[in-house]
């Protein structure tokens, strides 16, 4: 049986981790390969890299990190940030991530979609879409949440999905930072509506949010970033309560 | 002894090098006919389209040299896109054709009974064939990293070594004689994906 997936999520800035992530026992908590290691060894079934620098001049750091992280870690990873074309989704992939995440262009340009995921295959395509509640609906948000899109959050993921992207990252921007548990209504609704796994992400504060976005709201994966790096919960614990729960995880 | 891992265009191979390194193993990552032919072992990785893949590898005039190694007995191992290359047709194909080391299709998943496509994540494998020295060491419940929409179906069903379940059970390894295919990433798969590339070196 396919397992739940849990994921930590890393902000990389100049090919360092940001956000203070507070491991004991790490030589270089803003190296990304070690930060990955620790996460490896708690059992993580897969990590992001957000680069949140995306400039021009970074695109080549952030090559070589990846190329360090594929040499060091034997387990997947997605790299997503400032993505334009298809050149960039090329060296990231070839560098030895398993999947790109595309954000922004993915909205301004979504023939990217179709043509990378004929290019590479929809397994290493990822679309995410950060959503914000507007009235009964969802609507998209680019830019790193800054700039609102008009479109409707439902649509875009159908969208994405039609046009070859393998998985959705979805964000819940009202839930992001609050540690009220997940969007478990967005969640489901999205989760119904495509055919491709859904990675829900945003507002993961306690165990329960976990079990809750899996069995109540079907997401595929849960991402988490500030809960794992300032150790409220190890990935270890949030699977051993998913798996007392009867929720398939890998041990 | 050296391990050829062939580099042709379609991605991710310092993950599999380096895990190959781990075990000792020299590695030279090469699209030379030559260089292939004097390495003792073969890799060939893969992510992409079965055609964009096939054509890159005729073009370059691998897949002559791949069928005239593995004629020779050497050990051979095809990694996602590198085993399902090793078949002789793809539902994902609309003018190539693969190998034909296997005889068989690879076809796509069909939606059924709410399963996602891709499949996409860790999924227990279920092993058929006891024997198989890709295997020593790795029991039936053993979970491996899957990112696929389509996998192989051999004609002959007794060169299916692992299988796994999602909706319908798949098979995941195919090996006969001194060629071997997964369709999982064991360069993504830690401890026992790590473990089968170690059997894998350690071949004789």
């Amino acid at each position: 049986m396919l397992s739940k997936r849990i994921i930590p999520c890393l902000d990389i800035k100049d090919g360092r981790v940001v956000k203070g992530v507070k491991f004991l026992g790490l030589r270089d908590a803003g190296d990304p390969v070690e930060v990955a290691r620790a996460y490896d060894a708690q059992g993580a079934d897969e990590l992001v890299f957000l680069d949140i620098t995306a400039s021009f001049e970074n695109r080549k750091t952030l090559v070589s990190l990846v190329e360090r992280i594929a040499r060091n870690i034997f387990m997947p990873f997605t790299v997503g940030g400032g993505i334009g074309d298809i050149g960039d989704i090329r060296n990231i992939l070839n560098a030895g991530a398993e999947k790109v995440s595309l954000n922004t262009q993915a909205v301004k340009l979504p023939e990217l979609i179709s043509a990378s995921a004929k290019r590479f295959g929809s397994q290493c395509i990822v679309v995410a879409i950060d959503a914000k509640r507007k009235g009964d609906s969802w609507e998209v948000f680019i830019n790193g949440g800054r700039t609102p899109t008009g479109i409707d959050a439902l649509a875009w993921a159908e969208k994405a999905a039609r046009l070859g992207a393998g998985e959705i990252l979805l964000t819940s921007m009202d839930h992001d930072g609050t540690k009220d548990g997940y969007d478990l209504e967005l969640t489901k609704r999205v989760a119904q509506k495509v055919n491709i796994p859904v990675i829900a992400s945003g507002g993961a504060g306690k165990l329960d949010d976990f079990y809750n976005v899996f069995a109540q709201a079907g997401a595929d994966a849960a991402l988490a970033a500030s809960l794992f790096h300032y150790q409220e919960y190890s990935v270890k614990q949030v699977k051993e309560y998913l798996k007392e729960r009867g929720v398939a995880v890998r041990s | 002894m050296k391990i050829a891992i062939i580099d042709y265009g379609m991605g991710n191979i310092h993950s599999v090098a380096k895990a190959l390194e781990l075990f000792g193993a020299a590695i030279s990552v090469t699209n030379k006919k030559s260089e292939i032919a004097a390495c003792s072992k073969i890799v060939l990785p893969g992510v992409g389209a079965f055609d964009d893949a096939m054509a890159e590898l005729e073009k370059q005039g691998l897949d002559l040299v791949i069928k005239e190694q593995i004629k020779n007995k050497k050990p051979f191992l095809g990694i996602c896109l590198g085993l399902q290359l090793l078949l002789e047709t793809s539902q994902e194909a609309k003018d190539k054709k693969g190998l034909g080391i296997f005889k068989g299709a690879v076809v796509k998943f069909r939606a059924q009974s709410g399963q996602k496509i891709p499949h996409m994540g860790w999924n227990n494998l279920k092993v058929i064939a006891g024997d198989c020295p890709l295997l020593k060491g790795v029991v039936s419940g053993s979970q491996v990293y899957f990112c696929h929409s389509y996998y192989p179906e051999p004609l002959d069903k007794s060169v299916i070594a692992a299988t796994t379940d999602y909706g319908l059970e798949f098979p995941c390894v195919l090996w006969k004689e001194n060629v071997y295919g997964v369709q999982f990433h064991p360069e993504k798969s830690q401890a026992v994906g790590l473990k089968m590339l170690e059997n894998f070196v350690n071949l004789c």
